[in-house]
């Protein structure tokens, strides 16, 4: 049985943009990894990224200040 | 062998570019396609090329750097992307056919070109793109060396003229990336198409576009993504906009382990290594009777290129017997560069190019001017 939490899940338009955010993530130490999106989300094939919940506020300003656009910002089980 | 032909293959690279093509074809998945190990390594391995050489052109951000197969297809997808029937282009007599073609093929779908001449000596006049730039003109499209001369065009002074004007510039970096600094932001250039396995010293099959935030280019090819399945048309976002169907991945990689050794070594150690090599082989072989070397050798910095003849001979005659009696391997012929060899007069004769990388010697050097010296004699 996979085990399912709630979690934050952003999706991008590339696979550079998932790509970009991984790299700041890494760097700057945030929380969350790459996973595929969801299937509750989209159908679209794709990577996201992946984090707890409470990392949202600090997720969001990274993108901002690196200008990382992000399709869909998610609340979902995965 | 003797390699002296780097303008058409750099044959020598560095060892970390053969590793890392080594690494990658025994570890790569499909980059974007799916989320397992493999995959991300390819994804990742490609998101570093295009960060480096994002940095290396002074590109905005790594997502204005789409992969090629070469320039050609950077060309192609920057010409025919750009421009629709009614559209004026202005380029020069220097271009490859890698431009000149795809520009003539839009010729004949409505778009007009204009063509500035060069003279003897591979020169074209900076003043004749003003006059020609009409209010229908939306590109002006440059080499920014030339394959069979070596004289290098100002861009710098291109790009701020199409800029005033409002104009689309791009620029073909074939012989140039890897050796000579661009700056795309600096220099106005909104579309920069190079190759990767020239002077940036990757695996031939690479290759790649630059392109200016704001400009849209309609794709050459639309297929697989990665994303957004369920659209009927490509995605639009770059890079993906104009990276449709599997990257090559093993390539990439050894073109990121490439631009890494390139700036560890640094542009400017190994442009004046060419050049040392390039000078010490010119002011030789021009004092040799009957050789007539081409181009314009006024200005020290140039494309470590040296196109010559002897006397009336054939050019596919002389690197022949360089080849087959020397061990030194050239170019003769016509370098898919016909307007040039017109400008020239080498239209029937061809020319010998000889073109230099940093791994030559200067004894290298020597033992061609040797062997031209051996060949130029009279019977």
């Amino acid at each position: 049985m996979i085990k399912r939490q709630e979690r934050l899940v952003i999706t991008f338009y590339t696979t550079t943009a998932a790509m970009t955010m991984e790299r700041l993530c890494k760097e700057s130490g945030a929380d969350g990894r790459i996973i595929p999106v969801p299937g509750s989300i989209s159908a679209d094939c794709g990577l996201a990224w992946c984090a707890k919940n409470e990392s949202e506020d600090a997720l969001l300003a990274l993108m901002v200040q690196h200008s990382i656009t992000p399709q869909g910002i998610y609340h979902c089980l995965v | 062998m003797i390699y002296f032909d780097n303008a058409a293959t750099t044959m020598q690279k560095p060892a970390c570019v053969v590793q890392a093509v080594t690494q990658a074809m025994c570890s790569l998945g499909n980059s974007g396609r799916g989320v397992h190990g493999g995959a991300l390594s390819a994804s990742r391995i490609i998101y570093d090329t295009r960060a480096a050489l994002a940095e290396l052109f002074g590109a905005e951000s790594p997502e204005r750097i789409a992969f090629t197969a070469n320039s050609t297809q950077a060309l192609n997808t920057a010409i025919k992307g750009l421009l629709k029937p009614g559209d004026h282009v202005i380029t020069t007599a220097l271009e490859h056919n890698s431009v000149l073609r795809p520009l003539y093929e839009l010729e004949n779908h409505g778009v007009e070109l204009t063509i500035l001449p060069a003279d003897a000596r591979g020169n074209i006049r900076y003043e004749d793109f003003e006059k020609e730039i009409r209010p229908d003109t939306k590109a002006i499209v440059t080499t920014h060396g030339s394959n069979l001369t070596g004289n290098l065009l100002d861009i710098q002074k291109i790009g701020s003229i199409a800029r005033q004007h409002g104009l689309i510039y791009i620029v073909d970096a074939s012989q140039t990336a890897g050796v000579f600094d661009i700056d795309v932001q600096q220099m106005h250039i909104d579309i920069l198409c190079f190759t990767g396995h020239k002077g940036l010293l990757g695996p031939q099959g690479t290759g790649g576009i630059y392109v200016r935030e704001g400009v849209a280019l309609r794709p050459l090819l639309s297929g697989g993504s990665g994303v957004q399945t369920y659209l009927r048309s490509h995605p639009p976002q770059m890079p993906t906009a104009l990276e449709a169907g599997t990257l090559n991945g093993h390539g990439i990689a050894g073109l990121g382990a490439a631009v890494r050794y390139l700036q560890k070594t640094g542009l400017p150690a190994i442009r004046a290594k060419e050049q040392e090599l390039m000078w010490a082989f010119y002011t030789q072989v021009r004092e040799i009777p009957g050789i007539t070397v081409y181009g314009d050798f006024s200005s020290r910095n140039r494309c470590a290129i040296v196109s010559l003849n002897i006397r009336d001979y054939d050019s596919g005659a002389v690197s022949d017997a360089l080849s087959a009696e020397y061990g030194i391997a050239t170019r003769p012929g016509a370098h898919c560069a016909p307007l040039m060899h017109k400008a020239l007069g080498t239209v029937e004769q061809g020319a010998v190019r000889f073109s230099f990388s940093h791994y030559n010697t200067i004894e290298e050097i020597e033992i061609a001017v040797s062997a031209l010296r051996e060949l130029s004699q009279e019977e």
